[in-house]
């Protein structure tokens, strides 16, 4: 639920990153947060656990300009990608307005992609959103695996788990290297704010 | 579904967080919603606080609290209070939708903030639910 205050001609918005545990979400955000600073007049929260995993989310706001004359600040989140934190997932998801959904190249996390895609619909279920409607964009994490010799699932295997029936816009990307990092971002926020623009005609 | 105010309403909100709040010595008051989104923040005109992360925290946390509160087999949840040495945090559903947000020290009493805070809650839920019937 984006919040417009027509006062300061000021709209908020919430992109989510969603996937599978160690698929690479927070390094997605810490690689924006790293490369864009003057954006950002915040510190990234992070809520994880000893082991230095995600335990609720990852957060921080992002100042990406003007749109229609109204400044737009984008509230980045991640969730848990954990199987059992699934109750503190569907608490990040609400009010959600935007998801990049990213998945592990790796071929080993397959299974893991299809399980968290099917969770992501069911979770999105429960705020009475549904999955092929909300601006949804996926990013194939991880395609550096590659050149370590580690096998990685191949891009039309992806989307034919994936993408076959959503047909929403996809990245090859390595949020390590920061590959298509900022493109992911900039076409969430795009689809993002061309949606919220159409509801708000 | 989307929230809009207008600036006669995000102002009353403004008033009623200053007048009843900040005046009597409250640090900071803020309006927010359930999903993190800042609606009106107040202060006492020390700018102390990144208070957009405040917000991710503050309905996270309240949201989580809910849901414990309801597996251990309670229906009403209200409110959220750390007492700390030197600042308090004070954390108030407003409705289903609208948190309050308040952070205060020790020269104020817990009792007097709370029956100014359920004056302010009876007047945020007047001025909201005057948005959503429009």
């Amino acid at each position: 639920m984006a919040f417009i205050n027509l006062k300061d001609k000021l709209i908020q918005a919430k992109i989510v990153y969603y996937g599978p545990g160690k698929c690479g979400k927070t390094t997605n955000l810490e690689y924006v947060y790293n490369k864009c600073r003057t954006q950002i007049n915040s510190k990234m929260v992070t809520i994880k656990t000893q082991g230095d995993r995600t335990l609720f989310f990852d957060f921080f706001p992002f100042d990406i300009g003007k749109i229609e004359g109204y400044d737009v600040k984008i509230q980045l989140y991640t969730v848990p990608g954990q199987v059992k934190y699934n109750s503190t997932r569907r608490l990040v998801l609400k009010g959600v307005d935007g998801i990049v959904f990213v998945a592990d190249s790796a071929e080993n996390r397959r299974n893991a992609n299809v399980a968290s895609i099917n969770n992501l619909q069911e979770n999105l279920t429960l705020y009475k959103k549904n999955i092929f409607e909300i601006p949804l964009v996926l990013q194939y994490n991880k395609r550096d695996l590659a050149k370590q010799g580690i096998p990685v699932l191949n891009i039309s295997t992806l989307e034919k788990d994936l993408n076959k029936d959503l047909r929403v816009p996809s990245f090859e990307a390595s949020a390590v290297e920061g590959d298509n990092v900022i493109m992911t971002l900039k076409k969430i926020i795009s689809v993002t704010m061309a949606s919220l623009e159409k509801e708000l005609k | 579904m989307h929230l809009a105010l207008d600036g006669e309403q995000l102002d009353k909100i403004y008033d009623t967080l200053k007048s009843t709040l900040i005046d009597i010595g409250v640090e900071t008051a803020m309006l927010l919603d359930t999903a993190g989104n800042v609606i009106t923040t107040v202060d006492d005109g020390v700018d102390r606080h990144d208070i957009y992360s405040l917000a991710a925290l503050a309905a996270a946390n309240f949201s989580a609290m809910r849901s414990m509160v309801k597996i251990a087999g309670e229906e009403e949840f209200s409110l959220l209070f750390h007492k700390g040495q030197k600042e308090n945090i004070y954390l108030s559903s407003v409705s289903d939708d609208f948190l309050l947000f308040i952070i205060f020290n020790n020269d104020m009493t817990l009792g007097l903030l709370r029956l100014k805070v359920a004056k302010v809650i009876g007047d945020l839920i007047g001025i909201l639910v005057v948005d959503s019937s429009q």
